[in-house]
């Protein structure tokens, strides 16, 4: 065996979309060596995909908007259960991190007056996304990307991290592979950041890119970190649905944002049922279990959703506020939203939970691995508000990549020895040495279409039970896929190699799933339909020592004063 | 893939170029794929690798058009996979797809396309001004932002021909995505640099014969060579070529 190039830096970061890239750009301002790795091309992250806008409290349309009433929405939105002190940091600092943004380059679309204009989406009080159109990801990371690249940041586009190293208890580099070549590649830091995104890909009808397979999730848990809020998966309440080549993808709540109805086949603005003060601009949790029921009753479209319609606007705005709906609808469907209405159905969106994260440092338990972005979790409690992920990605980006650069300076590289390197080898190989088994293609699929059944939007003790045994045979059939073929960019065995660790996060979704025994936020439990109290208190930590998954309620720090008087009401 | 909305039993017939690195030419491989009505051309293509060779290899991320990984030519035409629906395609004759020709080959539809990203490193970044505030009209940002709706796809330098059938043009021509990107710098209302000696020195803009298969091909139909092309080497015929400014630096 040849030896393995081993890569060495301050700060190695996994993953280039708005998060990881924003480390990187305050890293290398901060003077480290930085390594960015990336599963695909630069510039192709599922930031990419973002439409609506970055919510940050700059006032520019509605004076009256300040940090503390984006703080109050985002509890509000994430019913309660929100690490505080995140959404306390991210509410005070996303507005520089927009300006910063435009610093760079960035170019948002303009009030009349000549500021960055902002749009209503759904549970902010205030008109407060900074936008493009509706392709603000596309914006945020190019700029960033830009940047990074003036910046002479290096970055390892298409190699795909397997593992982590761990030494002594804290994290001393990773092993992965090379997509074009196929080669085992080793990177040395004694700091990682996690920013690899969300884990839709686990459910068969999602807005995700193929990147969205959780596999920073997976690292730190099989590394020793703690993951937390995993049963609070996101419905995004409108995915298209038709045809069925195209069925999930995004229909962005900018739509709704712009004055979108939502109608069902009686001709009912249903909402009203659901939420009638705020309506279409309900939370998204809200406007997903509406559109479900509908469906269900029987009140659903032609192919089985709801009508949300924009055509009551002039075709001229509807062009451009919302340019790639009108070509998506055209391009995929034959829908010309400026006169029909579109078909829409909840698409598995955006995991709330993930690697559990101090607010401040971005730290996980770990010495020396840090996560930010989609793969974290806190700051999101129960149900994320559309446009609190970009500027998530911006302001905890940024801080990971701090504490990072603080943490390498005051701490040398660990060992990364060969045995490590060849372990980590030997596990990549294995799917190709078998001689009989499935594909992870099959056991891929029926892993989504089992977590479609058991643990989507509405869930029992019932299903999560089943959910539960389906699973632990499934991550039997995942330990055992074979791959045919060379390591050189081979698809088969590239799923093949990160397949068992999508059944793992699975599991941790059913199983913080059933045991949180109330409804709350994106988790609705038809046994269990109220809030419950005592529930309020804690979140799911997840975790695995080598002896198979355990989750445990973790109680919170109550919120302190400031931040206490600023929330008015607790939800009934 | 095989549901119940399938229309029709009929079965699609794609052809793949599939071969190593090295293996310019390929080898075409003939797959049976159910149609299913709305698929477009990246469906077939995974089909074929859920169901009959795992390691068959294609570049694809959103798989809705928005991220511009999954280019490739169906038919002999620069296209992207994701955005291509079958329907629209002759329904009498197979579906080719080969990888991009301007491009070597990976492996199947994938190609090494890194020289994209070392050419972008060279265009000199945004610098913003300090004499202004950063405060404008939308219609002041119109033009940069459709040069900014690129998503970098790459199509534009598949299909350009001073660099596909002249691959040895590459380290002095920086191609259509690189003349949008630096237009939407130049056109950007705080930005303090000129790119127009950069154009025509180091991006070579000049070899540019202005034949608009650039813009044919754009799947965010940017109007590469009339909003780009033309008016950059517009500035660099003002600055460079302008007869009466030369008359008189010479006096």
């Amino acid at each position: 065996m040849e030896r393995t190039q081993v890569h060495e830096a301050d700060v190695l970061i996994i993953g280039a979309g708005g998060a990881g890239l924003r480390a990187a750009i305050a890293a290398k301002e901060a003077g480290a060596r930085v390594a960015v790795v990336c599963k695909s091309l630069l510039g192709k992250a599922h930031t990419v995909m973002a439409e609506g806008g970055i919510a940050a409290s700059l006032g520019n349309v509605d004076a009256r908007d300040d940090w503390k009433t984006h703080f109050k929405d985002t509890m509000f939105g994430g019913k309660y259960v929100n690490d505080w002190r995140a959404a306390e940091l991210h509410a005070k600092e996303a507005a520089a991190e927009v300006i910063q943004l435009e610093r760079w380059g960035a170019l948002f679309d303009r009030t009349d007056d000549g500021k960055i204009l902002q749009r209503r989406f759904g549970g902010h009080t205030y008109p407060r996304l900074a936008h493009v159109g509706d392709r603000t990801g596309l914006e945020l990371i190019r700029t960033l990307e830009d940047t990074a690249v003036s910046k002479k940041v290096d970055v390892y586009m298409e190699y795909t991290i397997t593992r982590l190293v761990i030494d002594n208890g804290r994290v001393v580099g990773a092993v992965g592979y090379k997509r074009d070549n196929g080669e085992t590649v080793a990177f040395r830091a004694p700091a990682v950041i996690i920013a690899t995104g969300g884990a839709g890909k686990i459910y068969t009808v999602n807005s995700n890119s193929w990147e969205g397979t959780g596999d920073g999730q997976v690292l730190a848990l099989r590394a020793g970190a703690e993951l937390s809020d995993m049963e609070f998966v996101q419905f995004h309440p409108t995915g298209m649905v038709w045809p069925l080549s195209v069925r999930g993808i995004l229909v962005t709540e900018a739509v709704r944002g712009e004055g979108g109805l939502l109608t069902n086949s009686k001709g009912e603005r249903f909402m009203q049922r659901y939420d009638p003060e705020r309506m279409e601009l309900s939370t998204r949790d809200v406007v997903a279990r509406a559109i479900f029921t509908e469906v269900r009753e029987g009140r659903g479209s032609p192919h089985g959703g709801a009508f949300l319609a924009i055509n009551h606007k002039p075709a001229n705005f509807v062009r451009q506020k919302l340019p790639s709906m009108y070509t998506q609808f055209m391009a995929f469907a034959d829908v010309d939203i400026t006169k029909e209405p579109m078909e829409v159905f909840p698409t598995t969106h955006y995991a709330m939970g993930g690697i559990r994260v101090d607010a401040e440092t971005c730290a996980t338990r770990i010495p020396g691995l840090y996560a930010a972005g989609e793969a974290a979790t806190g700051l999101h409690g129960a149900n994320r508000l559309g446009g609190n992920s970009l500027s998530d990605l911006l302001v905890f980006g940024r801080r990971a990549g701090v504490s990072a650069v603080a943490y390498a300076n005051a701490n040398q590289a660990g060992p990364l020895t060969d045995e490590a390197i060849a372990a980590a080898e030997q596990e990549m190989n294995a799917p190709l040495q078998r001689q009989s088994g499935e594909t992870a293609f099959e056991v891929l699929e029926e892993l989504g279409s089992l977590m479609m059944e058991e643990v989507g939007v509405f869930r029992t003790a019932e299903s999560l039970g089943r959910a539960k045994e389906r699973l632990a045979a499934l991550r039997e059939r995942a330990r055992n896929v074979r791959a045919s073929g060379t390591r050189t960019y081979n698809p088969g065995w590239h799923a093949a190699i990160q397949i068992e660790g999508m059944v793992a996060l699975a599991q941790a979704i059913a199983a913080s799933a059933l045991m949180r025994t109330e409804s709350r936020g994106a988790h609705t439990r038809v046994d269990y339909p109220k809030y419950d109290d005592n529930l309020q208190r804690v979140n799911t930590v997840s975790h695995d020592d080598g002896s198979g998954l355990h989750v445990e309620f973790r109680e919170r720090a109550p919120l302190p004063e400031h931040l206490a008087e600023l929330i008015e009401k607790v939800p009934a | 893939m095989s549901d119940s909305t399938t229309t029709d039993e009929k079965v699609l017939q794609l052809v793949v170029n599939r071969g190593e690195a090295g293996d310019e030419r390929g080898q075409d491989v003939t797959y049976e794929i159910p149609r299913v009505k709305g698929m477009v051309v990246l469906d077939a293509v995974l089909y074929a690798q859920g169901h009959q060779d795992q390691d068959l290899a294609v570049r694809w991320n959103c798989k809705a058009g928005k991220c511009g990984s999954c280019a490739a030519e169906i038919n002999g035409y620069p296209r992207l996979l994701c955005k291509t629906r079958v329907e629209d395609l002759p329904a009498d004759k197979p579906v080719r797809v080969q990888p991009m020709q301007t491009f070597t080959r990976i492996k199947d539809l994938v190609t090494d396309v890194s020289w994209n990203y070392e050419m972008n490193k060279q265009i000199p970044p945004f610098t913003p001004r300090e004499d202004k505030e950063w405060r404008w009209q939308q219609r002041d940002v119109e033009r940069a932002q459709e040069m900014r709706k690129c998503i970098e796809c790459f199509l534009c330098q598949d299909v350009c021909h001073v660099i596909r059938y002249q691959r040895s043009n590459k380290p002095k021509f920086a191609g259509p995505r690189f003349f949008v990107r630096t237009a939407g710098l130049d056109y950007h209302p705080m930005d303090a640099l000129d790119r127009a000696e950069f154009l025509k020195k180091e991006a070579g803009i000049e070899m540019c014969n202005v034949t608009r298969c650039c813009t044919d091909v754009c799947p965010e139909h940017i109007q590469i060579t009339d909003n780009a092309i033309i008016p950059a080497k517009e500035r660099i015929v003002d600055q460079f070529h302008d007869p009466v400014k030369k008359a008189v630096k010479g006096t």
